[in-house]
């Protein structure tokens, strides 16, 4: 597929839509459908497009095998951070309405870490599966 | 009409299903099976569950999809041919099992039953009621989600996370690099042999 002028032409294209939709999908799972979930594996189709037609040594360049793994525990990380961080603050583990003076802000606060850690988490996990699939012919 | 959209989906899922038992080339049944996701997040999609069909379209249609391509590229793409086996047990199995499920499902309310289980929840109940002055975030499902279940997202956050600890502990280094660690490994072997070999000599001259 690397020589494929047509391919080459649409995929260049889609890669920045993909990621911005992606974005749209992470921040936007308060008033619609989606949340970090669905918006990490976006993210991560973004970059498996791009291996796919640039060919995965390309890919490996852009997302190193050692930021992914450094990613994937970072966003469990955060998540299990958020938890600490509102039991130091008095509350049980994970309850948001503590970090900030509002509980209502607090929640908010709370959801876009979580969602942030689980998007990052899982698009860094779906970037590495691909990637070591694919990388053992190298 | 929603009743027709319903029965084509399913006759769709039914025949896709069907297809996949029949096919040899593992290229053709992984298209399918992309085909078959696809189709089951149109039903959730009329079922009103769009976070689940979402879900289920980028998740089961798409990177799986893709994952197991992956995979194929480095195994086959044929099946190895079956060898011939009692068919009328596993008929035997599979209808039994199929007639225990259908069996289970006149215990099931009806769909959009009001006096059902789920509808007279009293937590579902406070969710609905209470989320948008605890939470404030219009999604319901998010509030559940991310707050009330937080939990449960971290430990699924988790198993994501083990999985590609797994899948790296397996298949995590390339060829090149897989030889390289076999070639430390020997030369090592080979240093602690030498040192073995000289360490009794040592040993006996140092003794009284």
């Amino acid at each position: 597929m690397k020589y494929n002028p047509i391919l080459r032409a649409t995929a260049k294209y889609l890669i920045g839509p993909i990621m911005l939709f992606a974005l749209y999908v992470q921040f936007h799972g308060d008033f619609g459908p989606g949340g970090g979930f669905q918006a990490g594996v976006f993210f991560a189709v973004a970059f498996i497009l791009y291996a796919l037609i640039f060919g995965v040594t390309n890919a490996r360049r852009v997302a190193p095998m050692w930021l992914l793994r450094l990613l994937s525990a970072f966003g469990v990380l955060l998540f299990g951070g958020v938890g600490v961080v509102s039991m130091m603050l008095g509350g049980p583990f994970l309850d948001y309405s503590v970090l900030s003076h509002d509980p209502e802000h607090g929640q908010h606060l709370g959801i876009l870490l979580v969602e942030a850690g689980v998007g990052i988490t899982v698009a860094a996990v779906m970037m590495l599966l691909f990637f070591s699939f694919t990388g053992r012919k190298a | 009409m929603i009743a027709v959209v319903d029965v084509a989906l399913l006759l769709f899922l039914v025949v896709t299903a069907l297809a996949i038992v029949r096919m040899h080339n593992l290229f053709g049944i992984v298209m399918t099976m992309g085909i078959f996701s696809l189709l089951s997040a149109a039903i959730f999609t009329t079922l009103d569950a769009v976070d689940v069909a979402f879900t289920e379209a980028a998740v089961g249609a798409g990177i799986s999809t893709v994952l197991m391509l992956g995979t194929l590229a480095l195994t086959g793409r044929f099946q190895k041919p079956a060898r011939r086996t009692n068919h009328l047990s596993a008929l035997a199995v599979v209808v039994v099992t199929g007639a225990a499920l259908m069996y289970g499902t006149y215990d099931m309310p009806a769909f959009g039953d009001p006096e059902s289980p789920v509808q007279q929840n009293r937590v579902a109940e406070r969710y609905i009621v209470d989320s948008a002055r605890e939470i404030g975030v219009p999604n319901l499902v998010t509030s559940v989600l991310a707050s009330y279940r937080g939990y449960d997202t971290l430990g699924e956050t988790t198993v994501v996370f083990t999985a590609a600890v797994a899948v790296l502990l397996l298949l995590g280094r390339t060829r090149r690099e897989r030889q390289e660690l076999t070639e430390r490994a020997r030369r090592l072997a080979a240093q602690g042999e030498a040192q073995r070999a000289a360490e009794p000599k040592a040993a006996e001259d140092g003794s009284p």
